[in-house]
Parts: structure tokens; sequence; C-alpha cells
């Protein structure tokens, strides 16, 4: 998924257009701002479902919270 | 700021006494911070490891953000059209996510587990290398510094073009003093900072990244009101700067493309590194990876709205003249809105997202002198818990100290540096990433990849910047493309060829860093 919103960031079909949506927003920033939206729905999905179960656990198995080592 | 703004807006003092009433609330900030402080070392340098989703995102999100997010996205919108948001922050939103749940949590855990405070500390321990430290830390200092001074300065020009006219019996042009108001706010970071250390960075951080937020929608809906709505306002962008509303002849494709590696560089900021260590859990990222492109979205779609229609007035109106491109949001303000109550929130605006990006870098410094070279060089044992926070108090004030010297004497080209910056950050991420997911990776790879990337970012930089003829326009770019892309890929494949033809790393060690049963 993020390989997939990789390559529609490079929207070259937009790269001429003065279309504007809405009235008021030209379509090269409105796509990127739809874009914005569509990456935090992809993250919202990867925490989900890609979640790396056990970090939490794996991370306090050594019970050093705050101790500083050099 | 310029004539023209004066004869728009006169010399009210409100707007400073608006920022001085925001610095008295910083400082009570940093007063409620240090009655939370508890006195131990891991307080001071991690918050505890306490800190919740909410305070991450937000913390996080404003040290990433820096002056750029508000006038810095409106002066290029201004110069370059819509592109900018697709160029710098619409990969951003999708990058610094991608870092965040794959470097940033991975990161946070193997932190708490062996108990750093500092990149330097994990990258020594992970690669059993001092040599690797006494290497990185320059480096990291180097490309830190630059970014300190743009704040400073920037918090300077912004504050000296708002209150010009204001005292014209005390200062030359009657505008506070670039030395003057860099030494209000680095006095006032340093308080909240010298008392809380990242606990106070992140308060701080999250009251103004809120504050910044909403100065931005506050001036993009007063200034569109003013305009006749956002409609009318688009469409004389339209008529008069059509080229503002394509990439066509404003960015290339190359550049666009190479730009999306620049976000890579938060997965090596040395203060965000510290800023992960904080996060109470590894949930406590969710918040961060799921909303930060939104944020983006909330701050820059407005500020290049602006800029566009800056743009439009600019090529309509002889007498729309901002005196730069960083000025034209302020500018903008002075000038249609005429209340000297917003500006003065808005100076606010700006200076927050100036001081939400300082106060993390000063803690980080003052944290990496103490831990990567006093306590490295002479032994943790050798001081107390308390001696430790005390140590790294007195670093805080040398840096901020000098910090703000140097901006008496700031280097050419300084505001030039910042994307170089990025591009020494990002072409380090190689680094960071091998590191976290690939066992193969040895120690002499990683010495080879950080010396790689210092020689080709020197090269080019001195190429890019240094040696560049006067007046030349635009971004300096190889073969079409972003220096980073050249640096990044010398980068990687020194990493990965010497790593390569190196012994690998003993597995026994390598288990502290990677869970039982991972592959790579």
């Amino acid at each position: 998924m993020v390989v997939v919103l990789a390559v529609l960031h490079q929207d070259v079909w937009n790269w001429n257009s003065k279309a504007l949506v809405l009235g008021f927003i030209p379509v090269g920033l409105a796509y990127h701002a739809l874009y914005s939206v569509a990456a935090a729905l992809m993250w919202m999905a990867a925490l989900r479902w890609a979640w790396p179960s056990g970090v939490e656990a794996w991370a306090n198995e050594t019970g050093e919270d705050g101790e500083v080592s050099q | 700021m310029s004539l023209a703004l004066l004869s728009a807006a006169p010399a009210d003092r409100t707007p400073l006494f608006v920022v001085c009433g925001y610095m008295v609330m910083l400082l009570g900030l940093g007063v409620m911070t240090q009655r939370k402080f508890r006195g131990t070392s891991a307080d001071y340098f991690a918050a505890g490891r306490s800190v919740g989703g909410f305070l991450l995102l937000m913390s996080v999100f404003g040290t990433t953000m820096t002056a750029f997010a508000l006038v810095g996205s409106t002066g290029k919108a201004f110069d370059q059209g819509i592109g900018v948001y697709g160029l710098m922050a619409s990969s951003s939103g999708l990058v610094h996510s991608l870092v965040f749940f794959l470097v940033g949590i991975r990161l946070w855990a193997v932190g708490k587990r062996n108990g750093y405070v500092t990149q330097i500390q994990y990258f020594r321990d992970r690669f059993q290398s001092s040599l690797l430290g006494w290497l990185l830390f320059p480096i990291l200092v180097g490309l830190v510094i630059p970014y300190l001074l743009i704040g400073l300065l920037g918090s300077g020009i912004v504050v000296k073009g708002m209150t010009r006219g204001m005292f014209p019996e005390m200062f030359e042009g009657g505008a506070v003093p670039p030395w003057l108001s860099g030494l209000v706010v680095s006095a006032v970071v340093l308080f909240y900072i010298f008392y809380g250390g990242i606990r106070g960075a992140v308060w701080a951080n999250t009251f103004q990244t809120l504050v910044f937020m909403v100065m931005g929608i506050v001036a993009f809906f007063l200034i569109s009101n003013k305009l006749g709505g956002v409609g009318a306002a688009t469409q004389k962008a339209l008529e008069h700067a059509p080229d503002h509303l394509s990439r066509t002849g404003m960015i290339g494709k190359a550049q666009f493309l190479s730009y999306g590696l620049v976000p890579l560089s938060v997965g090596m900021f040395p203060h965000l590194f510290q800023h992960w260590l904080t996060a109470k859990s590894a949930k406590s990222f969710r918040l961060s990876v799921a909303w930060h492109p939104v944020f983006i979205a909330i701050v820059w779609v407005p500020c290049i709205l602006m800029g566009l229609w800056a743009a439009g007035l600019a090529a309509s109106d002889p007498a729309f003249n901002p005196p730069s491109s960083n000025g034209v949001l302020p500018y903008m303000v002075a000038k249609l809105v005429q209340s000297p109550l917003i500006s003065g929130m808005l100076m606010a605006g700006i200076l927050a997202a100036i001081m939400s990006s300082l106060d993390s870098q000063f803690v980080c410094l003052g944290t990496m002198f103490t831990h990567d070279v006093v306590l490295h060089r002479v032994g943790k044992d050798r001081f107390d818990d308390r001696q430790r926070v005390l140590i790294a108090r007195g670093f805080i004030v040398a840096i901020v100290t000098i910090t703000y010297l140097l901006t008496f004497f700031p280097p050419p080209h300084i505001f030039d540096l910042a994307v170089w910056c990025f591009s020494g950050f990002a072409s380090l991420f190689p680094l960071v990433f091998a590191s976290l997911y690939w066992r193969r990776v040895t120690r002499a790879g990683a010495l080879a990849s950080v010396i790689a990337m210092a020689i080709s970012w020197f090269w080019l930089f001195y190429k890019g910047l240094i040696a560049r003829p006067d007046g030349a326009e635009g971004d300096y770019l190889v073969g079409g493309m972003m220096p980073v892309a050249v640096i990044f890929a010398i980068s990687t494949v020194a990493l990965v060829l010497v790593s390569l033809v190196t012994a690998p790393p003993d597995e026994r060690h390598l288990a502290r860093f990677f869970r039982s049963g991972e592959a790579a």
C-alpha cells in the first residue's frame, strides 16, 4: 500500500492542469490534499492490520526503564 | 516590514503586547513543568518514558514543523505556486508516518530495553564502536546548529518586521532589533527546558503546536473573507498569476520525485529520537502515525492557498508589494486584516512554530554533550543522578548562549542551509534503517556509510552553495534531481557493499536488538 501511494504521489497527469475543484482549489493542490487524507487512512489500516505485535512485551523484558547506559 | 505595511498598520504596540502575553504563558508553563519534575535524570532526559499518545503527536508534530510551516510555505507558494504542497507536504505526510511506524516504534523498544537516551548511545552499542559515535557526533551537531540559527534569526526577522515603527525613539526604524527578540526567545525557551528538560519541551510543544495550527486557520479565514471569499481570491490568481496554479515551469518532474527522499531526515533527527524515547508505550505512537499527514494538511493547505492568492494580488495590484517571500503572510495579515490584535496573534503563532523546534534541539544537544561526550569519556559512574542533570543543564545554558552569540555572525546563505541539513540527515537514514532491520550490517559498513555520506555531502554542498555563482536562481539540482538523491545512493551503496565484504556481527550481540525468530 505504501508503494502504491508512493507511485500515486507522482501525479504527472495534473502537472499542467489549472482546473479548479469546488471553484477555489487548483486540482494539483486538491489532489495532494486528498492524498494526505488517503495516507492517514492507509496508516490507520496499517495500525490495525500490521501492528508489530509483541514489541511492547519485548521492550519491557529487561525492565531497565529510565536507566541510562553508555 | 515595508513602508507599505506601515501605511496599512499604524505603529500600534498591541501586537507586541500580545506576544509578551504569550511569552508569559510559556513561562507559566515552565513553572508547571518544574512542579512535575521528579529530579531524576530519567525524567529530565526521557520524561520518565511516560508521554501518552496525544502529547507525543503534538510534540513530535511541533518539532518537525518549523517556522517554515507558516511563513515559509506561504512564501514558497508565492514564488513557486501550488506544486510546493506536493513537493514538501504530502510527501512528508506519507514518509514521516512511515518512519514513525517502521523506525520510531522500533527505536523506542530498543531504547527502552537498553536504557538509551541518545541516538549515539544506540549506534555505539549496536555496532560496538566508540569511533562511530565520535564520527557521528560532529556530523549530527553540525547539521542541527544551522537549524537552530535559522530559528533564532527567523524570529528576529519576523519580530523586527512586525514591530517597525513601534519604538521610533529607542531603536533604528522603530523596530525591536533581532538581538533583543533573539535574547527574549532564547531566555524563554531556556527557562522552560532548564527546569523541565524534555518534559518541558513536550508540554510547551503541545501548547505551541495548538497555537500555530489555530493561527494559520484564523489567518486563512480572515484573509479569504477580505478577498471576497475563497473562490474570488483563487479566481484573481487564475487571471493574473496562472502559472502558479500548476507545476509547469515551476518544479521539474525529477526534482519532484527526488524530493521525496528529504522527509526521511526525520529518521535521523537526534531531537526526534529523544522525543520517541519519551513514549509511555508503543501504542503512544498510534496517533502520530495516523494523524501526522492530516495535521500537515491542516497547516499547509491554507498557507499554500494564501501564497497563491498573494501571487495573484502582487501581479494585479502594484500597491501589494510584500517585502520578501517569507514576509508574505505577515504582510497579508497587516495589509488586509488590519487588526493589531490578529497581527500580534499571528506573530505569536509564528514564534510558536519556531520555538517548538528550538526547545527540543537545545535539550537534545545538552543531552548529547552530557552522555555522548562527558559520561562516555569519564564513565557514567563518576556522577550520580543529580549531577548528571546538573551537567546537562550546564550544557543547555552553554549551547543556548553560544547559539545566541552565533546569530551575530551568521554564515552566508544561512537560510539556504535548511534543505542541506535535511539532506544530510536523510542520507544517514539507510544507517538507522539497516541497524534495525538487517542483521548482516557491520561496524565497517556503518563507518563506511557515514564517511561516504559526509564526503559526498560536503562535495555537493561546496558545488551547490559555496561555489555557486551569485545570482543563480532555484534549487541546486544534479541531473534534475535534488542532491539528496546522489548522497543517499552513495551512502547506501557504501553501507551494503562494505557490510557484505566484512565479517558478520556476533549473533549473541544481535540478540539484544532483534526479537527472537526475526528474519533479515
